[in-house]
């Protein structure tokens, strides 16, 4: 049931976006969710996208696989064109590629049991007979840890951590190669979220997928993910190694993000020098001019203002797009 | 230590809908004095925002209620007011800011004048005087350009200057005891740790009682004095936030901790889980709630429901409800 997906070779990324813009027309105005993004996520990745609310994260994690059209750029996975090989083969492209979505209950139907909800999938792609499908829904309860007993029940009855499993189990049917997630943690509770995280670490090294998380716990993603892409207001403000770019921000945006996440021990947390930004995102209906960041950077200058800053290779290996940042120096806020 | 102004003992509700019964409160009890913050932790359906809300009334609608135990709110008995004292007490004497600022805050209002009734009836102003209060309500919870934002609907504001209004509309009626159910949950991290520090200030600015509902550990780390852990209804441990946070006794606390990663520590802490769910509150067994989740289980925890022991010599007690690890390891006890 291995469908490896014909590439050009078998060290193409997973992920390769250029270019890629998603443009809303609302009555409001122009919103530029999506704003010019180059994305890479190499085979075998946990990569992790981060950002606020507004920053166009979730609208880039659909845009990559389809489910938003995007407004100007281009999508390879695993080195073919995303459009052109949905069209050809939209089922192939669904066994190699999934999506799991931040609310479980809503991407299931609620009257369908967990058992239907598993075969499924194998159903419409014809996959095995009746009994080999049975064989396989049992397989893929035993991947995500739940116990049989829960095959005859409705989505409703399960736990919030339950209905996460499932979903991940579904998208798990077909054995893709590429599971992309919006924000699979954020409903879930403290213990539980942990849960899933190992869950997705274990699936991770156990079937060899790449992993896309779409996350706003920043912590999560320092302790899961091994590339990290942090956004602001539709556009990268810095890449890399996950480790790296938490050990070394060099977007004025990171460390401020980062340092906003107050540490779990009570002394730590009263020691440490901590950056407040002075209010909200902006709307990106209305990005200011220059860097996008401008508005809101403690260490702004003039041409911060002017022109806006290209990601540019800094210390840690990655990239910024800082007018302050690169493979020497970065500014510390 | 300053006496409690809001002290809630032996506290049992159960929660009634024509299919099921939930016990979803039993024999949890917390205090807290001017100037201090107490955190109450817990995850979803532990209890912890119906302790702290059931004894004002403040429960979910459409669920019959029962509600014994004794709760108090500047010595007199909560429990004993007719519904027009308890709902002057809420009005004045408690502020609440929930997670969702829409859920306080009147759409069809202005803010300003929401704020200003508020202060015209529980702070005893002027109408002119409330007026003026509002605004520097406003300017105070953080808000830049009060006096523009006075005439602004709710849907004009972002979502951290909403979070910042209803904070001023909860201290509009000058509280003593400010309630915050989950203020931050729904906010972005940069957001979030603005009004942290926000809640931090005025705390300590007109030295009231703090009682922060979450689920956060960070959050917790940041405000809390004291922390209350909550487990199925039942305290599980409490103790000042250095104890419980950095030298936790109880499984679920020690559990709970491990599972949230620290991204500072250079140690390789992990993301560890607790196995299972928390149990079914509509039909709780005799015992330990957390006996079937916990990896030092005996066969005693499921028979013998454990009592809050007091543990260690700090100036605040730490009380711990499990009788296993304090024995296992030798912790001594004194109470």
């Amino acid at each position: 049931m291995t469908d490896t997906p014909q590439t050009d070779g078998p060290m193409t990324d997973a992920i390769d976006a250029r270019g890629l813009k998603v443009h809303f027309q609302t009555a409001a105005g122009l919103v530029r969710a999506v704003d010019g993004v180059d994305l890479t996520v190499r085979r075998g990745a946990f990569h992790g996208i981060v950002g606020e609310s507004g920053c166009g994260k979730t609208t880039l994690a659909r845009a990559l696989i389809g489910l938003q059209s995007a407004t100007v750029g281009q999508v390879s996975i695993f080195g073919r064109d995303r459009a052109d090989w949905a069209k050809a083969d939209r089922k192939g492209f669904a066994r190699a590629v999934q999506f799991i979505f931040q609310d479980p209950l809503g991407s299931m139907s609620r009257r369908q049991t967990v058992g239907q909800t598993l075969e499924e999938p194998l159903q419409i792609h014809g996959i095995g007979d009746n009994k080999a499908r049975r064989a396989r829904v049992q397989e893929l309860l035993d991947l995500v840890a739940l116990p049989e007993t829960v095959l005859d029940r409705l989505p409703r009855s399960l736990s919030g951590g339950q209905r996460q499993r499932v979903s991940i189990a579904r998208a798990l049917a077909l054995s893709p190669q590429l599971l992309i997630c919006d924000e699979p943690l954020s409903a879930l509770d403290v213990s539980v979220r942990a849960q899933i995280v190992n869950l997705f670490a274990r699936l991770q090294a156990q079937l060899g997928l790449t992993i896309v998380i779409v996350a706003h716990d920043l912590a999560i993603v320092r302790e899961v993910c091994s590339s990290v892409t942090v956004m602001y207001l539709g556009r990268v403000a810095e890449e890399g190694e996950a480790k790296a770019v938490f050990s070394d921000p060099a977007h004025p945006y990171s460390q401020a993000l980062l340092s906003a996440v107050p540490s779990p021990n009570p002394v730590t947390e009263a020691t440490r020098p901590r950056i407040l930004l002075a209010g909200d995102p902006p709307s990106p209906r209305n990005p200011p001019p220059g860097c996008r960041f401008s508005s809101r950077c403690p260490v702004v200058e003039p041409r911060c203002r002017e022109a806006e800053p290209v990601l540019r290779p800094v210390a840690h290996g990655g990239a910024a797009a800082c007018h302050l940042a690169d493979a020497d120096a970065h500014a510390m806020i | 230590m300053t006496a409690p102004i809001y002290q809630v003992e032996g506290l049992v509700i159960d929660l009634y809908t024509p299919t099921v019964s939930v016990r979803a409160v039993d024999g949890a009890g917390f205090h807290v004095a001017p100037g201090e913050t107490l955190a109450i932790v817990g995850e979803s359906g532990s209890g912890k925002t119906v302790m702290t809300l059931g004894p004002l009334g403040l429960l979910p609608e459409g669920v019959a209620v029962d509600l014994r135990g004794t709760a108090r709110a500047d010595g007199k008995d909560i429990l004993a007011m007719s519904p027009a004292e308890l709902s002057r007490l809420r009005g004045g004497f408690f502020g609440v800011i929930f997670q969702d600022p829409m859920s306080a805050l009147n759409p069809m209002l202005k803010i300003g004048p929401q704020l200003a009734e508020q202060a015209r009836r529980f702070a005893g102003l002027s109408a002119a005087e409330a007026c003026k209060e509002a605004v520097s309500l406003l300017a105070r919870s953080g808000i830049p350009d009060p006096e523009d934002r006075y005439d602004r609907y709710p849907h004009e504001l972002s979502g951290g200057m909403l979070q910042r209004a209803m904070i001023a509309l909860a201290l509009a009626a000058r509280p003593r005891v400010l309630i915050a159910d989950e203020p931050t949950t729904a906010l972005d991290a940069t957001v979030q740790a603005q009004i942290l520090a926000l809640i931090r200030q005025i705390q300590k600015e007109d030295g009231i009682a703090v009682i922060l509902i979450t689920h956060d550990i960070g959050a917790v780390s940041v405000l809390a004095d004291r922390v209350a852990v909550l487990y199925a209804g039942q305290v599980a441990e409490e103790g000042s936030a250095i104890d419980v946070l950095t030298a936790p006794v109880h499984p679920y606390t020690r559990g709970l901790l491990a599972s949230v990663p620290d991204f500072r520590s250079d140690s390789a802490s992990g993301t560890k889980e607790i196995p299972g769910i928390p149990p079914n509150q509509a039909q709780l067994e005799a015992g330990c709630r957390f006996a079937d989740r916990c990896d030092r289980v005996q066969p005693q925890c499921n028979t013998r429901r454990p009592r809050l022991q007091t543990v260690g010599m700090g100036v605040v007690p730490h009380r711990v409800a499990c009788p296993v690890v304090i024995a296992a390891e030798g912790i001594v006890t004194h109470d």
